[in-house]
């Protein structure tokens, strides 16, 4: 059980050891408060539709699995995407089109496909905890690296003095790649002397 | 044909409880975004007209003027929105202008997504600042140096595509509301 949720943190990480969800993580991680939101978002749509495809894995039939994977999963996106408008606009609109397509991650899609079809509700809620936070972990030291070196802050508070000149390309996308693949050798780097 | 029927039948059920769900969400959200979306408006007004105490929508020819009062009653001046393309998608305003149309009290973007720290800077007060109190009989125009007529309004360095825009977009809107309410009155 408890495996079941560390492995996506660490050894299976989605961002940084199955390099998957690539577009949102590249496109909103300009801030620590953007990656955050994102990836809690990220991770109640795992959670809610890992329970449901879970504890329907019986009745749904093989041949409209992924039909109705789909149904559940946009369900929830649109469910998150209506909540997040209307308590924090703020941020829904920093998000931007990213919000409703979560629907499109493939990390949610995978692991259904991959766990929470095949494996019991409560496996499932691990996996799905482990995968999102796994997914958030990543955005939010992403989002903290990019917002550091673009502005001098993370989570808006000056970290580098008023010196720093601000790095335009940190915020644009090959700021995101550089970041990235940085972050990328560096996870590998650390675990794979564990 | 059982194995149909089951697939037909699960997705539908799905469907239909989606449809549940989705229809309870939305009865819920939608009037706490549209207050959002008023408050958004609200507070875009009262910024580009700041001796704004209270105001009304007035739809003419299908455009929306916002006619803004000061503590006093009178009319202070008009807000509207304007939008046109940027360098990257669609920027939208909101102008204030005073009561006889020639003056620009203020600017703010509603929406924008121009490039963070270039573009983007046309959401700064640096830039928007400008256009307090500018001169506006003729339209206002974008200069690459400090500006020494007036109606000028000094370009974003790096950035002449996203402030060209705005010049653009606030020179079209005004063009419009100056018609309309020529026209009106």
């Amino acid at each position: 059980m408890l495996k079941d949720f560390v492995k996506g943190i660490w050894r299976e990480n989605p961002v940084f050891v199955q390099v998957l969800g690539m577009c949102p993580t590249l496109a909103v991680t300009t801030s620590l408060i953007n990656g955050l939101s994102m990836g809690l978002a990220t991770t109640f749509v795992l959670i809610a539709s890992g329970l449901a495809i879970s504890s329907l894995r019986k009745v749904i039939p093989d041949q409209v699995r992924i039909a109705s994977f789909m149904i559940i999963i946009a369900s929830f996106v649109t469910v998150v995407k209506l909540l997040f408008e209307a308590h924090i606009p703020t941020i829904s609109t920093q998000l931007g089109p990213y919000l409703p397509l979560i629907v499109t991650n493939c990390i949610i899609l995978g692991r259904q496909e991959a766990f929470a079809s095949k494996e019991p509700v409560s496996r499932s809620l691990m996996d799905a905890l482990g995968m999102g936070l796994g997914f958030a972990f990543a955005l939010v030291v992403l989002g903290s690296v990019r917002e550091l070196f673009y502005q001098g802050t993370i989570a808006d508070v000056e970290i580098l003095g008023s010196w720093y000149k601000s790095m335009i390309i940190m915020v644009q996308p090959a700021g995101a790649f550089i970041s990235l693949s940085i972050l990328v050798a560096l996870f590998k780097k650390l675990s794979s002397r564990g | 044909m059982k194995q149909i029927m089951k697939m037909v039948l699960v997705l539908t059920v799905l469907g239909l409880v989606s449809g549940l769900v989705l229809s309870l969400v939305s009865n819920y959200a939608t009037p706490i975004i549209n207050e959002n979306n008023r408050e958004a408006i609200k507070e875009a007004i009262f910024y580009v007209l700041p001796k704004t105490e209270d105001y009304e929508v007035k739809t003419i020819e299908g455009k929306d003027i916002y006619v803004t009062r000061d503590s006093e009653g009178q009319v202070n001046g008009y807000a509207f929105t304007a939008s046109g393309s940027g360098y990257q998608g669609t920027i939208e305003l909101m102008v204030g202008v005073n009561s006889n149309l020639e003056e620009i009290q203020g600017i703010q973007v509603l929406d924008s997504s121009e490039t963070p720290g270039l573009g983007g800077k046309i959401r700064g007060g640096n830039f928007k600042n400008q256009f307090r109190g500018e001169d506006a009989s003729g339209g206002v125009s974008l200069v690459k140096s400090a500006p020494t007529e007036p109606g000028e309004i000094e370009a974003i360095t790096g950035a002449t595509i996203s402030s060209k825009a705005v010049v653009d977009i606030i020179n079209k809107g005004l063009d419009q509301v100056q018609e309309i309410m020529g026209s009106g009155e």
